[in-house]
């Protein structure tokens, strides 16, 4: 048999991510306690020579590898850079609090990195395969990093919750796959997504399989009714493994959405639509309603979470190549938003205090003028109020509705996100006009505090020129011929 | 010539906002320089704002000023802003009010001084940013960023029910102007564009009018506010502080209006005409019936915030009279007048109703009450202050020769041409208007001297005599002499009824 080597070059960060976290989880093993900064440090050269790999190559058009499991094109890349800087907003979030909680181990960081490793996976797969496998590494990487913190059963219980609940999902998922396997007979999302145009919805195992991979992404995006597991996960989880589940793997959700249903499935969008409107109308109305009644803030945010998925799924079910660029534009501005928010749940929290419940943040202005000003910008963005990032990504993606003609679901989705806009307000609220409860200064280490200033200034400067991310995304998504 | 102006509608909008952020760097320990600033960039923008009125154009009602730079060309939005003869008065409003805020703020607020200040400027710089802006995101994006500084001044410095009211004001005008949103983007679907005036020439079946006309009367009515979405306005009113109250009567509720007259009017000129009926009834219950809540009122601010409903029914009277008239009479003589008033009556409500907020602060401030039966016979201790409050509520009744009876008097006769009954009810304005008023003054400013509090008030000091001086001298130019406003207007009113009467089907 002849074996030809496929061509290892477009799986360069990929194979730069491995290697690395391998040898940081052989190196942390020889450092004691006092030198693990250099773990974190490792962690993020990773990242960063990670994201110079891949912008020096990035993509300008599709390169198919691996024998037709892996893809590296715009949108692929695009999105891992994303992931990249959320990962390191996120290991420099947590580190303080980590070292606070005796929970400043290398695991946290090197399992991070696995699981940014199964998000480039899921970004760039080009077979069910792959997918599956992608998230799988995520997912295991998630279920450990939640139990983390041995001690504290609410953590444990809610690692206990995410594993059932997930490993549920993916055999949901794995079992669409195997239907849309024995309908195409194979796992290439080309040739699957050739015979799904030949065969179209009159093959029934084909919708059938459809079903179940819809049910299992639901699960994975949290859209309503499969979003149980968010809300204990979001809150019973360490604020900093929180932090992380509520970032980046939210821009890998979003690309797994767009590889199995646009591009395996796309000649079933007729199907998937149907389905995908419900799927963010329930999310969009119970996300919102529910968040208001919460005290806990890590809650609320979960609830807000399954709100902002609603709204991108809105982008997605359009259908159309403003849709895709749209639901992007607004995966990656959330993501911005949230590694904002659960950042400063983060930073607020300090040695025996965790800045758990929406009381925390009363009088912040009078604390720290400019922390409640970064918080506002964050919370307001998240309203969706202009000016501000959040604002133009629900534009977009209402505009992608109403040019389907959909006016009714951007109806709804403007008047709930007024419902939404009370709870954020209600933070905004606790911060400038109620008087502090505590007194305790906020101490922040200087590069904290740059990044987290870095973080809402980005949402203000995407507000006033939205214009080049917008490019960025469109251009990726046409570059995959979907304009 | 005009090519080589500094690009002024810019400078006017950007100006304030990056000096309120100066203000903000210059942060609360320094209060001092803070207001210095403040003042200072407050001034300068209306310093700056003047030769948009000197070099205006009155002879036609083509943008002028424009500015003209691509946004977010993927969906050809674009930063376009230009002035007519009915956003350029308002402009020069904004800017105006806006030195008395800071003013008024002077010693009254000690708490956090430079985010009040800052909160302000960058204010008045969005509020110009929506009376400029001829691109129809860029619009809404002003339009709704407006809120968050005002949330934050009512909420920061208000009085004990302020969250309430603040989330009240907020949610109430969220949740109107995002059906405009939609109706923006369906406009965008139809003209491929989000130039406003684009727009104006999109023909559009009667339905889709009808759906676009009320996304837009949602967004604007609860700005203007009309009878019944109003009710956000007295709590908003009465919980904001002094300077909070001025720049929400007026010029917040200015923008409705403006609303009105850069999109439902041209936009959807036939469902307009179908649904006048609705507007003129509604704005008639506003003049009536909360004419007559406001002589019930037993705050003052209350009051007052009961006769802006009032005298904002009489603006969107007179923009949607003409239809009115055309049916009547079968011309469009005196529809013009409808307008012109309207217009004329939204100025000079802008300097009235912020007058008066003014007066009852300068109260406020001495007393820390503003229920009327705590006050009588200030004019005994306060006598210059009597006067100017005596005037500024003569105008608030419409006394020929203060700026408040211009408007109104342009308005009846336009609405007479229309329908006796019509103007009959308006009338009742005049009646409810001088009632209302009259009480008010004839029970805090007349009379014995009250209790104690009364009796150790102090005259306004140079700082309030200022400001109020300011105020009463544009009061009796604008009533003795309208012309310079009417004259920059005529062909833009024009341009206007044009696009009206002419069917889009």
């Amino acid at each position: 048999m002849n074996f030809v080597a496929p061509d290892f070059m477009p799986v360069l960060p990929e194979l730069f991510v491995l290697t690395m976290a391998c040898l940081i989880l052989v190196i942390d093993v020889f450092l004691d306690q006092r030198r693990r900064h250099i773990t974190y440090g490792l962690a993020q050269l990773t990242l960063l020579g990670a994201a110079l790999l891949t912008l020096f190559g990035y993509a300008q058009a599709s390169v198919v590898t691996l024998f037709g499991h892996y893809v590296k094109d715009a949108m692929g890349d695009l999105l891992k850079l994303f992931v990249y800087l959320a990962a390191a907003a996120v290991f420099l979030y947590s580190r303080d609090y980590l070292r606070q909680r005796d929970l400043f181990k290398g695991e946290y960081f090197v399992l991070g990195l696995f699981g940014v490793l199964g998000m480039m996976i899921m970004v760039s797969a080009h077979s069910l395969l792959t997918v599956y496998l992608g998230l799988e590494l995520l997912s295991l990487s998630l279920y450990a990093l939640v139990a983390t913190d041995r001690d504290s059963p609410v953590a444990s219980e809610a690692a206990m919750k995410y594993f059932v609940l997930g490993s549920l999902a993916s055999g949901m998922l794995l079992y669409g796959i195997s239907m849309i396997y024995g309908a195409t007979g194979s796992v290439d999302l080309q040739v699957v997504s050739i015979a799904v145009a030949r065969q179209g919805a009159n093959n029934l195992v084909l919708v059938f399989g459809l079903v179940f991979l819809v049910v299992g992404l639901s699960f994975k995006l949290g859209a309503v009714p499969f979003h149980m597991w968010l809300p204990d996960v979001y809150q019973g989880a360490p604020t900093s493994v929180t932090l992380y589940i509520g970032s980046a793997p939210k821009l890998a959700a979003f690309a797994l959405v767009m590889r199995i249903l646009v591009d395996g499935l796309g000649a079933l969008q007729d199907d998937w639509q149907g389905m995908l409107i419900i799927l963010a109308a329930a999310s969009m109305a119970l996300g919102n309603l529910i968040a208001i009644v919460q005290t806990n803030i890590k809650r609320m945010l979960a609830y807000s979470t399954i709100s902002h998925v609603g709204f991108l799924l809105l982008g997605i079910l359009a259908g159309t190549a403003e849709g895709y660029a749209a639901a992007m534009f607004y995966t990656i501005v959330y993501v911005l938003m949230a590694v904002g928010a659960f950042g400063m749940i983060i930073l607020l929290s300090r040695t025996g205090f965790e800045a758990e419940n929406i009381d925390d943040f009363k009088g912040l202005n009078d604390r720290n003028p400019w922390l409640a000003f970064l918080m506002m910008t964050i919370m307001m963005s998240m309203a969706g109020v202009p000016f501000l990032a959040g604002f133009y990504a629900k534009w977009v993606v209402l505009q992608a509705v109403v040019n389907i003609g959909l006016i009714w679901l951007a109806i709804l989705g403007v008047v709930f996100s007024v419902i939404g806009a009370f709870y954020y307000l209600r933070v905004v609220k606790c911060m400038y006009f109620d008087k502090p409860e505590q007194s305790e200064p906020i101490q922040l280490s200087l590069d904290t505090e740059i990044a987290i200033s870095a973080n809402g200034l980005l949402l203000v400067a995407l507000g006033l020129y939205p214009t080049a991310l917008m490019g960025w995304c469109a251009t990726a998504l046409s570059l995959k011929g979907l304009a | 010539m005009l090519s080589e102006l500094p690009p002024l509608l810019s400078l006017v909008i950007w100006f304030p906002i990056l000096g309120g952020a100066a203000v903000l760097f210059v942060g609360d320990d320094n209060p001092g320089r803070a207001k210095a600033l403040a003042l200072t960039v407050a001034i300068l923008t209306f310093l700056i704002s003047i030769p948009l009125f000197t070099l205006f154009d009155p002879t036609t009602a083509k943008m002028q000023f424009q500015e003209f730079v691509p946004w977010i060309p993927a969906l050809s939005v674009n930063y376009h802003l230009g002035v007519d003869g009915f956003s350029m008065p308002l402009i020069l409003l904004t800017a105006f009010m806006n030195v008395l805020v800071v003013i008024a703020g002077w010693e009254v607020v000690q708490y956090r001084v430079a985010q009040y200040m800052a909160a302000f400027l960058i204010m008045e710089g969005l509020m110009i940013g929506v009376f400029a802006a001829l691109d129809a995101i860029l619009f809404y994006v002003f339009f709704e960023a407006m809120l968050i500084p005002m949330f934050l001044v009512i909420g920061i410095w208000g009085g004990p029910r302020r969250v309430y009211a603040t989330l009240k004001f907020f949610l109430y005008t969220f949740l109107g102007s995002v059906f405009m949103l939609i109706a923006l983007i369906y406009l965008y679907t139809q003209a491929d564009s989000f130039e406003i005036l684009d727009f104006h020439m999109l023909p559009l079946t009667l339905s889709e009018q009808v759906w676009i006309f009320f996304a837009f009367l949602l967004g604007f009515s609860v700005k203007v506010p009309m009878w019944p979405v109003h009710t956000w306005l007295p709590d908003a009113h009465v919980e904001a502080p002094t300077g909070g109250s001025v720049i929400l009567a007026a010029i917040t509720l200015k923008i409705g209006g403006y609303g009105f007259l850069r999109f439902a009017l041209p936009i959807t000129p036939d469902a307009s005409a179908t649904l006048d009926w609705l507007i003129i009834t509604l704005s008639l219950i506003a003049v009536v019936y909360i004419g007559l809540v406001a002589l019930i009122q037993q705050d003052m601010k209350k009051l007052i915030a009961y006769s802006s409903i009032a005298h904002m029914g009489f603006v969107t009277l007179g923009f949607f009279i003409a239809f009115s008239i055309s049916r009547h009479t079968g011309n469009l003589n005196g529809a013009a007048m409808g307008i012109e008033g309207g217009m004329v009556q939204m100025v000079s409500h802008g300097f009235i109703s912020g007058a008066l907020f003014l007066c009852v602060g300068v109260l406020y401030d001495r007393v820390h009450s503003r229920q009327i039966k705590d006050y009588g016979g200030v004019a005994n201790t306060m006598p210059v202050f009597a006067a100017f409050m005596v005037l500024f509520a003569m105008a608030n009744a419409g006394l020929p020769g203060t700026s408040g009876f211009v408007g109104e008097f342009l308005v009846i006769l336009s609405s007479f041409k229309a329908s006796f009954w019509i103007a009959f009810l308006a009338s009742f304005t005049l009646i409810l208007g001088a009632a209302y008023t009259l009480w008010l003054v004839k029970r805090v400013i007349f009379g014995e001297i009250g209790n104690h509090h009364v009796a150790e008030l102090e005259d306004v000091g140079c700082r309030e005599i200022i400001m109020l001086s300011l105020l009463a001298a544009a009061v009796l130019l604008l009533g003795l002499w309208p012309d310079p406003l009417t004259s920059t207007m005529h062909a833009t009113v024009d341009n206007l009824l044009q696009h009206m009467t002419v069917t889009k089907l």
